[in-house]
């Protein structure tokens, strides 16, 4: 069976929450040394709530199918619950089994968003353009 | 000559794999069955240990060799004391950095370039690290070639060493080795050169002497021969001149003195029990590609490396960038390219779901990639058992992949 499946081609296609976010709390950049692709993450978080996510960069079907998706699952959700995701529950939510060599490119909006949550941004302001990944 | 469809028939692979259609040669080649045999020829009859027994099964094997070192010293034009068998170029490239550290110090140069292979780059900026000498990196052309000019003009400060590819494994890029080594030894002969021959070997004849290197890389199985055996060539009367990196066994004359010494090159940088049957099938592919003949395979190559520069260009027009020389004279077997708006790692992806094999990312080249302002690529690479068959395949799978991800 192909890995790429509907799901993740509409993903792909149509991705969700690819944009900045308006006065970021926390945002991390991530990279995959095996193709080079970065992967940028910001959050508003208030009240201990993730109110707000986004991803900028370019990658693959895969990882930017991943990014979307795991972003679309966690907006609204407790830091502790998004601290508390797995390379699992980001496979589930994919929704097709990789091999390892693509497991990276599944992995690293989980990495980038493990990565945001720790990084505190005071005061809130976007990504700088020399950290921003390539479009 | 043969006829060049012929060729898939010596590889065993294909009657393993029929639906396999095998565009990653770059990254290692398959394997003759004349290769195989002599490697399990070596293992089921011979198997003993070399240089050491005395019986005569250990004399059989350590002549054998011995044989096996002289067919690829004849190969490259090298003495037999020149070729010292390693674990692959990338053991052979830290195995000559290791070898001329002693005589590096911050004052000193060390010159490579944005072509290499992360395996001619990194142990020379780690080289430059553990002297203090300075690292330079000299840039390439637009073409992806090693820019000579600049290469000219950074030797002209006397530069230590000068480690340079002979063909570049993302660009395909043939560099003019012999003519690029003249002109830094015309600015500076006292540089130490070391060529990479990683993807030069098995796709053209090589010269040592005409090519006039200090140090030559190369592996095993990139010329049809298996993983884990390569040849560090060194210049006779330089190696002479260097102490040896690694110690043990098989390379001492006097272990017991306060300053042991060591016998001559190549036994002195070889310690331990060497690769045998690596080395003994490396020879057998080296009689397999003599076999063939030089002007046979760079015929077939860069007929097929035509052919699908031709067939992507029409298939995909604008939407594809391909990377390297526009001449084929100045190509390998190695095309890279890049799609508009699809990611090297989902076509290498789909083309595997359908049995064609392709590389896609940095392959090991980051600075190059760097430098040509890329992000990833999806690589090719021929070898005489490709046909034209393949790459009609190939460009199908190509077209069905942009319609499935844009």
């Amino acid at each position: 069976m192909s890995i790429y499946q509907d799901l993740i081609l509409d993903h792909y296609r149509n991705p969700r929450n690819q944009k900045p976010v308006i006065a970021p709390t926390h945002q991390a950049v991530a990279h995959n040394p095996t193709c080079g692709d970065k992967l940028g993450m910001e959050l508003r978080i208030e009240d201990n709530i993730i109110r707000e996510i986004g991803f900028i960069g370019s990658g693959c079907a895969i990882s930017q199918a991943s990014a979307s998706l795991l972003t679309e699952h966690t907006k609204g959700m407790l830091v502790e619950e998004a601290l508390a995701l797995d390379p699992e529950k980001t496979l589930q939510l994919l929704g097709v089994t990789l091999s390892p060599a693509r497991l990276k490119c599944a992995l690293l909006s989980l990495e980038t968003l493990k990565k945001a949550l720790h990084q505190h941004k005071n005061p809130p302001e976007n990504l700088s353009t020399s950290q921003l990944p390539k479009k | 000559m043969e006829l060049p469809d012929t060729f898939k028939k010596y590889f065993p692979f294909f009657g393993h794999n029929p639906h396999i259609i095998y565009l990653d040669s770059a990254a290692t080649t398959l394997k003759p069955s004349s290769v195989i045999k002599s490697e399990q020829e070596y293992l089921e009859r011979l198997s003993s240990n070399v240089g050491r027994g005395l019986y005569p099964l250990a004399e059989t094997t350590t002549s054998v060799f011995e044989d096996a070192r002289s067919t690829i010293a004849h190969f490259i034009g090298a003495k037999n004391e020149e070729i010292i068998f390693t674990a692959g170029t990338t053991d052979s490239i830290n195995m000559a950095a290791r070898l001329i550290e002693p005589l590096l110090s911050e004052k000193h140069t060390i010159i490579t370039t944005e072509l290499e292979h992360h395996s001619n780059f990194l142990p020379w900026k780690e080289l430059a690290r553990r002297t203090e000498a300075r690292c330079i990196i000299s840039p390439i052309t637009s073409e992806g070639m090693i820019d000579t000019e600049a290469l000219a003009h950074l030797a002209a400060a006397c530069p230590a060493i000068i480690a340079f590819t002979a063909v570049s494994n993302v660009t395909g890029a043939i560099n003019p080795v012999a003519d690029i080594i003249k002109c830094v030894r015309t600015r500076c002969p006292g540089a130490i050169i070391l060529v990479d021959a990683a993807q030069a070997i098995g796709h053209m004849p090589i010269d040592a002497k005409a090519w006039d290197a200090d140090f030559i890389a190369f592996s095993g199985h990139k010329i049809f021969a298996p993983t884990g055996i390569g040849i560090l060539y060194g210049r006779k009367a330089l190696l002479e001149s260097l102490s040896p990196c690694r110690f043990g066994g098989g390379m001492v004359l006097d272990a017991v003195a306060d300053m042991p010494e060591y016998k001559n090159a190549p036994e002195r940088f070889e310690a331990g029990t060497p690769n045998i049957g690596g080395g003994i099938a490396l020879a057998a592919a080296i009689r397999f590609v003599e076999s063939i003949g030089f002007a046979a395979i760079r015929n077939h190559e860069q007929r097929l490396t035509a052919y699908a520069l031709h067939e992507l260009k029409s298939a995909l027009g604008a939407a594809i960038r391909i990377i390297g020389p526009d001449s084929i004279d100045q190509r390998g077997n190695i095309i890279s390219f890049e799609i508009d708006g699809i990611h090297p790692h989902d076509i290498a992806h789909l083309l595997g779901e359908n049995g064609i094999c392709v590389r896609a990312g940095e392959h090991c080249a980051a600075p190059l990639h760097r430098a040509l302002g890329l992000t990833a690529t999806t690589r090719l690479s021929f070898s005489i058992y490709n046909t034209e068959e393949d790459i009609d395949q190939l460009v199908r799978r190509l077209k069905e992949i942009r319609k499935i991800l844009t």
